[in-house]
């Protein structure tokens, strides 16, 4: 028996695998063997942290302490002073936010301490390529229980239901009622599916990548219990495959539960059988709509169909089928492990437990954070976040991505749940949350979004196929310094037709960031077509470079880096810029050191 | 294929496997002085020793780490002892053979090893 003393956990989360950070691991075993503590030292290789932009991650247990930023060079020196002699490599501890407070422990950190971790409590905590380390940390331990005890189906539901879990996908129905759907629909031949949306096509979110790379087998263990509790027969998780890592350990996990005998024919030796299999989807926004997710699974080209019927009684190949997003089966085994009252007891009155976020944008700590319902946005960006970076003010946040909307600065005291941010215009979404400062401009940030809408539309629908581009068009007018206010009400006329004939939610909810920056920044939108001004300096028909005389010295600097050979002017006079001949790409601005050039 | 019975055996081996992993509070902690000086003191089986000896005896929720130099080199190897809610115990001087004593009377049944201890040592010295 070997007797390990330390684990090294090294991040292989996509964030930090893109950093490099399996070399890294490589480094550790050769370093380790050098130092003959190979059998003393246990080298670990997790999903994320959710520190992914301080990434690569290494975290020395027991010990507590977490590297950020490490490179392949710096093993040595972890290996010699940390694991030989015990001594904390002070310089590489992970830094919080611009202060430059170090953490030995995660846990301590501004970052973490706010979080409530059930949807990631396995993600960077345990190896999840190992069946083994899965079952050590509780894993199958609800199945297990379930299958021994035979559990009667209509109990489970219950539990799911009295938690008060509802869909991490978007929407936000309530689980267990889907599950009774699923259960009570009757099916011709007996053939029910379980399915799992990990489509994720929110520009910016990776939730539930990082939940499928960090902890997979949790997701095959409740779509099981979903099976069993719903009388499932074969299940389905369709994943899109920009998602390598996912896939692979997914893969790897399919295939350690069915040596196991937890997936497959007669699980644990009892006469409930199921097993799973993955689909990859191409990428399209539209597939990780139910019925078009449903459709590609089918082999058939990824579009909507209208409903009802729903899913959960006529959905795959006609069939009765339960679909639920990947961070709505994370929750399932806690609930059953740590009882429904206890996961009731965190959120809000009507939004229970927690909601994991993507936190990007102009944030100081950006990455993944998992908070309970109804904390606020306060926490979020000031605690949790760390602020806006580089003394700059915060002027929003979005939420719900190309569905959602756009949360202004005098609401930063809002509770994050389901019915608060409806009631403001935004929606809880999937779990992108991008923050904003006065340097975006929110009809730029409209049209982005529209923008994506405008390439993801199937096209099977008028409202929504040209609706949008039209939508899009005007506000590329707005930018553009040609909008009229009359535009503006055709917009909102727009907005309200696409909103109430398109077939699907994609279309339906495609107006949210335009109508919700219309609502809380219309005074933006006005400058840009009144006094043809972007207050935020972002859009460039908007915007012109000028050199303030008084303040030129005349070093030339700016004309010697101007692309375009826009700016003239003799040694020691000053120069001016030719707007007829300006691109605006903003060089010239941060080349003088006189602060002569202007953006107006 | 795994029974249920094998699946609770993974559960409970893994289990001991991944409690160096846990980070509560909750955990008593078994710290050896490794910098130079507790290395060239033979500090090196003292951990190994005190690795054997939890396992032998299947404790649960001790971790044992390595800490640098505490500052009394020549008392080396020291051991440090945490037990939540008690003050840090230094046993000094430790030799493969004290452990299953320091394990047995002090991480199982709490009762400091007072001869092993900083204190002792000192006042021999002043003797
Ligand atoms: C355009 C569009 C894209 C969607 N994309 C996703 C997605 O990527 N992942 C997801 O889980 N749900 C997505 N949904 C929501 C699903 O249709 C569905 O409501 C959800 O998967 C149900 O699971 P839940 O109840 O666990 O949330 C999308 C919906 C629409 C209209
Ligand atoms: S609303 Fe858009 S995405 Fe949905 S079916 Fe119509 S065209 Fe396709
Ligand atoms: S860099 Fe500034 S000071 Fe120098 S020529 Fe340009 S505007 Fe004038
Ligand atoms: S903005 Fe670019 S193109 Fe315009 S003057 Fe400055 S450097 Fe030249
Ligand atoms: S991928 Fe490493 S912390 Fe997120």
């Amino acid at each position: 028996m070997k007797l390990i003393r330390n684990h090294v956990m090294v991040c292989c989360g996509t964030g930090c695998t893109s950093s490099e950070s399996p070399k890294i691991a490589d480094a550790f075993e050769k370093e380790l063997a050098r130092a003959e503590l190979q059998d003393e030292v246990k080298i670990v290789r997790t999903g994320c942290f959710g520190l992914c932009a301080a990434g690569p991650i290494v975290m020395i247990l027991p010990d507590g302490a977490c590297y950020s930023r490490v490179t392949v060079d710096d093993v040595p020196e972890i290996v010699r002073e940390h694991l030989v002699k015990g001594r904390i490599v002070d310089r590489l501890l992970h830094m919080e936010g611009d202060e430059g407070t170090t953490a030995t422990s995660l846990n301590d950190t501004q970052f973490y301490k706010h979080q409530t971790r059930i949807a990631l409590r396995s993600c960077g905590i345990i190896d999840p390529e190992s069946i083994d380390e899965y079952i050590g940390a509780d894993g199958y331990l609800a199945l297990g229980n379930i299958l021994e005890n035979k559990t009667d189906p209509q109990s489970i539901i219950d539990a799911i239901k009295e938690s008060g879990l509802r869909g991490r996908g978007g929407a936000g129905f309530s689980t267990g009622m889907k599950w009774q759907f699923t259960k009570d629909a009757v099916s011709p031949d007996g053939v029910k599916y379980v399915c799992c949306n990990a489509d994720e096509g929110d520009p910016g979110a990776f939730m539930d990548r990082s939940v499928l790379e960090g902890d997979p087998f949790s997701i095959l263990e409740a779509m099981t219990i979903a099976a069993y509790a719903v009388g499932g027969t074969q299940g389905y998780i369709y994943v899109r495959a920009e998602y390598p890592i996912a896939i692979a350990r997914l893969e790897t996990a399919i295939q350690q539960a069915r040596e196991y005998g937890l997936l497959g024919k007669n699980i644990l030796g009892t006469d409930f059988s199921f097993d799973i299999e993955l689909r990859l989807g191409a990428g399209a926004f539209v597939c990780g709509e139910e019925t078009a997710l449903m459709t590609s699974i089918e082999g058939h080209r990824g579009e909507p169909r209208p409903r009802p019927p729903f899913p959960a009684v006529k959905g795959l190949w006609q069939r009765p089928t339960l679909l639920n997003n990947v961070e709505t089966y994370a929750n399932i085994t806690w609930i059953l492990n740590n009882g429904a009252e206890k996961y009731a007891a965190i959120g809000t009155e009507k939004s229970k437990g927690t909601k994991v976020f993507a936190l990007g944008g102009k944030i100081t700590n950006t990455g993944l954070v998992e908070i309970p319902m109804g904390t606020t946005l306060r926490t979020v960006v000031e605690d949790i976040g760390g602020g806006v970076p580089h003394g700059k003010k915060f002027k929003a946040a979005q939420t719900g991505g190309p569905s959602g909307g756009c949360i202004p600065a005098d609401l930063i005291d809002t509770p994050i749940d389901y019915e608060s941010l409806t009631a403001i215009g935004s929606m809880m979404g999937s779990g992108g949350l991008i923050v904003m400062d006065e340097d975006n401009c929110m009809v730029d940030i409209a049209k982005f979004f529209l923008s994506f809408i405008v390439d993801e539309s199937c096209g099977k629908c008028t409202p929504c196929r040209i609706g949008t581009k039209r939508l899009y068009d005007l506000l590329c007018k707005i930018t553009d310094g040609n909008g009229t206010l009359e535009d503006l009400d055709t917009i909102e006329e727009l907005c309200y037709h696409l909103k109430e004939s398109s077939l699907c939610a994609l279309g339906q909810s495609a107006p949210n960031p335009v109508l919700s920056t219309l609502q809380y920044f219309r005074d933006e939108y006005i400058a840009h077509v009144v006094e043809k001004r972007c207050p935020a300096g972002v859009c460039k028909n908007l915007v012109s470079y000028h050199i303030v005389p008084d303040k030129c010295k005349g070093c030339t600097l700016c004309a010697k880096n101007c692309p375009a050979d826009a700016i003239s002017g003799a040694i020691r006079a000053a120069h001016t810029i030719d707007s007829a001949k300006c691109i605006k790409c903003g060089v010239c601005l941060g080349n003088c050191r006189f602060g002569a050039i202007v953006k107006v | 294929m795994k029974s249920l019975e094998e699946l609770k055996a993974i559960r409970e081996q893994m289990k001991k496997q991944l409690d160096i992993r846990d980070q509560s509070d909750s955990n008593i902690r078994v710290a050896v002085g490794m910098a130079t000086c507790g290395i060239a003191a033979g500090a090196k089986p003292v951990l190994a020793a005190f690795l054997q000896e939890i396992d032998r005896r299947d404790l649960r929720g001790i971790s044992v780490t390595q800490t640098g130099c505490i500052g009394v080199c020549r008392l080396e190897p020291v051991v440090e002892v945490y037990v939540p809610g008690q003050e840090k115990v230094t046993y000094v001087k430790v030799t493969p053979e004290m452990v299953p004593t320091i394990v047995a009377d002090h991480l199982v049944n709490r009762q400091v090893v007072t001869r092993f201890t900083i204190g002792a040592a000192e006042q021999e010295e002043k003797a």
